[in-house]
């Protein structure tokens, strides 16, 4: 079964961090690294991915609207 | 039994898909994603128009998938008044900072709601004119430091802030007047219910409808997009208060 997942957009983040404390689990780290704009992104591991719940609150926090949030759900074949 | 990656989060339809100009943890960026949240969930992205003001909000049209029409500093709700006497169909709101709604456009902002104007305005209130480098605005807080106050505001010669929220909401013109703040996920989610609460207003009523979106402004205030984000709590809030101060139905309308 795959996990959730979020993806942070390297080229609208501006590393402002703000995600960081958004989430209750505190899965949210900055990278070691430029992104192409000169900032320090946000970056989340793949070991904390596993544990995301795809609660979004990173999400709604980002002031860049930098992050998309996939939730693993279960169907039948038919529609989600 | 199959599982699949369901999408639960994405950037609004009425939001560009370009990155702003904003600086690291400036939340205009919020507030902009929640009016567009708004446009969104009621339908009425084909047929906005936004006001833009004079501000670091300046490049609304740039960052909105909607018309927009640019105002002269401060005149935003006078522009909205003409825009929508003209085009009723239309959905109109202005997105003014505190420099150009608090200071040169008191005058606009004040007669609009009093007329009742069927407008939405978002006031985004960072205790500063961001724009221009940090100076001193009406809402700026007693002894806070600015590139024109730099001993900090004293009452007693530059007034006290003024609360743009309470002050509308005594005008008989004003339907909705709330206050805001995008400080963390609990509040985001209050400030995008109410901001679609004041669009719905005007949509399904007829009515003004005023939210103020208390946000940092990192740069001119020194500090850290998160130790900016703590003073939002720390100190504004205790000063402007979130709630709602009016909320009926549009003048000579039965509720």
């Amino acid at each position: 079964m795959p996990s959730n997942r979020i993806e942070i957009d390297p080229i609208y983040c501006k590393g402002c961090a703000l995600c960081t404390i958004a989430c209750p689990q505190k899965l949210i780290e900055m990278s070691d690294a430029l992104n192409e704009q000169g900032y320090i992104p946000a970056v989340i591991s793949s070991g904390n991915l596993a544990r995301c719940t795809a609660c979004a609150l990173c999400a709604r926090m980002c002031p860049d609207a930098a992050i998309r949030v996939f939730k693993s759900v279960e169907t039948d074949g038919g529609q989600s | 039994m199959t599982t699949v990656l369901k999408n639960v989060f994405d950037r609004p339809v009425s939001l560009k898909d370009v990155s702003t100009h904003f600086c690291p943890g400036c939340q205009h960026g919020t507030a902009h994603r929640l009016c567009a949240e708004a446009m969104d969930s009621l339908g009425v992205q084909q047929r906005a128009i936004g006001v833009a003001s004079v501000g670091c909000s300046v490049f609304l049209y740039g960052y909105f998938d909607i018309d927009v029409v640019e105002a002269p500093h401060g005149r935003a709700p006078a522009v909205a008044t003409g825009v929508k006497r003209v085009r009723k169909d239309d959905f109109v709101f202005t997105y003014q900072g505190d420099g150009d709604l608090a200071a040169i456009g008191t005058s606009e902002i004040i007669h609009a709601a009093n007329r009742g104007e069927a407008i939405s305005v978002i006031f985004v209130n960072n205790t500063t004119y961001g724009m221009t480098g940090g100076q001193m605005a009406p809402t700026t807080l007693p002894q806070q430091q600015t590139s024109t106050s730099p001993t900090g505001r004293n009452v007693a010669s530059d007034g006290y802030p003024i609360r743009m929220a309470e002050l509308l909401s005594g005008l008989e013109g004003v339907s909705y007047s709330c206050r805001v703040a995008v400080n963390n996920p609990k509040n985001i989610m209050a400030a995008g219910k109410a901001i679609e609460k004041a669009f719905r207003c005007q949509v399904e009523q007829g009515g003004f409808g005023f939210v103020e979106v208390l946000t940092t402004c990192p740069t001119n205030w020194g500090m850290n997009p998160l130790k900016a984000n703590n003073r939002v709590a720390e100190e504004m809030i205790p000063y402007f208060p979130l709630g709602v101060f009016k909320d009926i139905a549009p003048m000579g309308q039965e509720v």
